[in-house]
């Protein structure tokens, strides 16, 4: 069955099926081939990626998969340099990039930005990162990745989303995404970074299975899937407190002793000292594989809400 | 022998809160919350109108409570009305002129509500310099809870209540 995509805007996990988010992950698997060679798929059709806060790997992926699929880039990476040195909104601004561009990325600092965006923008607004509730991309690239590393299953896994649970964006629209298969969800971070009020009444809403634990090392053994996230030591005032905390969700090779011949670790990335460098060797590791499935992704998100056929 | 007295809630009642001639009758507020409905139709006793108040006073209904708000020489509007939901939802409107109700309603609480609470997240987009108002949906109706259509926060009951 063909699913339209075509000028949707891309702003929450939560507003897809189950249906559709499989048949987005059908398309991100068929765009390997074009990774591989380019495409005109998308010729003459131009990108504008609008950044008020740092990216590398969302930026970049966008980025790279606009023009694997022939189309142009237009970006705002440097707000200080644009007219919001001015004082310009960012109504104002989209009202203005809609004429220059396609379908943008944009990722903004404040909650509920990109939502408000669609309901100004005339072209596709996708959803880059916003505030620190919502990444609904990087949410299908971990579900692409761990579907193709679990040989296409999701279905009754068990899965661990470790670390900043309260401020990080991804692992929210991660939980969300899961939401919609039959897995255990064990959320693991110090008490002071428990996923948000608002997620856990929606995960009960859902009925979906899942415990909050304090201690990584009791569920190593039983789990299939480890998503890490960084605990950021900006969120503890008292660095003795992120020196208690630290430790404790840092993935190294001696945890792993126990852990099942097929786990997989993700891990969004920037990584900074939650997993151990000796890691990055092991079968376990899949988070810089994850990068490459971003591209494909995204490469099949633009095609979607651009209306390309392949 | 048989009782003929007037129940004591009755009595006690109509000795509290007599008859207005014109104006607006609140009825079954929840008990203790009289004052803060008169602060959510932003009522604060200095624009000069007569007001009463009753406030967990026994209500006709089974063996509660209730608060009662009488405000004299004004009608409430409609936007005004479905405000006073937020934070009683069973209250009745009764709307007096000559002495007579000329109009009854219940508070009706809306699906949406734009505009009237602040969200209480200083990082959502509602609270910038955007053109946008706040946009809520009801997460709960019992007591009230609303969700942020734009950054997804709940906002409780109390934290509704200390806005106005």
């Amino acid at each position: 069955m063909i699913l339209d995509f075509k000028g949707r805007h891309i702003i929450s996990i939560k507003q897809f099926t189950k249906e559709e988010l499989e048949y987005i992950l059908k398309a991100a698997n068929q765009m390997e081939k074009y990774y591989k060679t380019g495409s005109d798929l998308l010729k003459g059709k131009i990108l504008a990626t609008l950044f008020f806060e740092p990216s590398t790997r969302t930026r970049l992926s966008f980025t790279s998969a606009m023009y694997k699929l022939g189309g142009e880039v237009i970006s705002l990476s440097n707000p200080e340099m644009s007219s919001i040195k001015k004082g310009e909104n960012l109504t104002d601004t989209i009202s203005v990039v809609q004429s220059y561009a396609d379908v943008i990325v944009l990722r903004h600092e404040l909650e509920g930005s990109a939502k408000l965006m669609s309901e100004v923008s005339q072209i596709p607004i996708i959803n880059g990162g916003s505030g620190t509730k919502e990444h609904p991309t990087q949410a299908m690239l971990d579900l692409l990745t761990i579907k193709n590393e679990m040989n296409g299953k999701i279905d009754g896994l068990k899965i661990a989303i470790c670390g900043d649970l309260k401020y990080g964006r991804t692992v929210k629209s991660l939980a969300y995404a899961l939401s919609h298969y039959d897995v255990e969800l064990y959320f693991v971070s110090p008490p002071s970074l428990r996923m948000r009020h608002e997620v856990i009444s929606d995960l009960h809403s859902l009925n979906v299975k899942f415990k909050e634990l304090n201690d990584l090392s009791e569920i190593i053994p039983e789990l299939d899937i480890l998503y890490v996230t960084r605990i950021q030591s900006e969120r503890f005032p008292d660095p003795a407190d992120y020196a208690k905390v630290k430790g404790s969700y840092r993935i190294d090779v001696s945890m792993l002793n126990r852990a099942k011949e097929n786990l997989k670790i993700l891990h969004p990335l920037p990584r900074v000292e939650e997993i151990d460098y000796e890691v990055d060797h092991t079968k376990y590791a899949r988070y810089f594989q994850q990068a490459y499935y971003g591209v494909i992704l995204r490469m099949a998100l633009l095609a979607l809400v651009l209306g390309g056929s392949f | 022998m048989q009782d003929n007295r007037k129940s004591p809630s009755s009595i006690e009642q109509s000795l509290r809160v007599r008859k207005i001639k014109n104006g607006t009758v609140i009825d079954h507020i929840s008990p203790g919350n009289a004052l803060n409905v008169l602060k959510i139709v932003g009522i604060n006793g200095k624009e000069g109108m007569i007001i009463s108040i009753a406030m967990n006073v026994p209500s006709s209904k089974g063996s509660t409570y209730k608060d009662v708000v009488k405000i004299e020489n004004k009608e409430l509007a409609p936007e005004e009305i479905n405000r006073i939901a937020l934070i009683a939802p069973n209250a009745s409107i009764n709307i007096i002129r000559d002495y007579e109700v000329i109009q009854k309603k219940k508070v009706v609480l809306e699906d949406q509500i734009k505009g009237v609470i602040k969200c209480m997240n200083p990082n959502c987009i509602t609270n910038s310099n955007e053109p946008v108002k706040s946009f809520f949906k009801i997460e709960t109706r019992d007591p009230v809870s609303l969700r942020c259509k734009y950054c997804d926060r709940i906002i409780e009951y109390n934290d509704i209540v200390k806005q106005f």
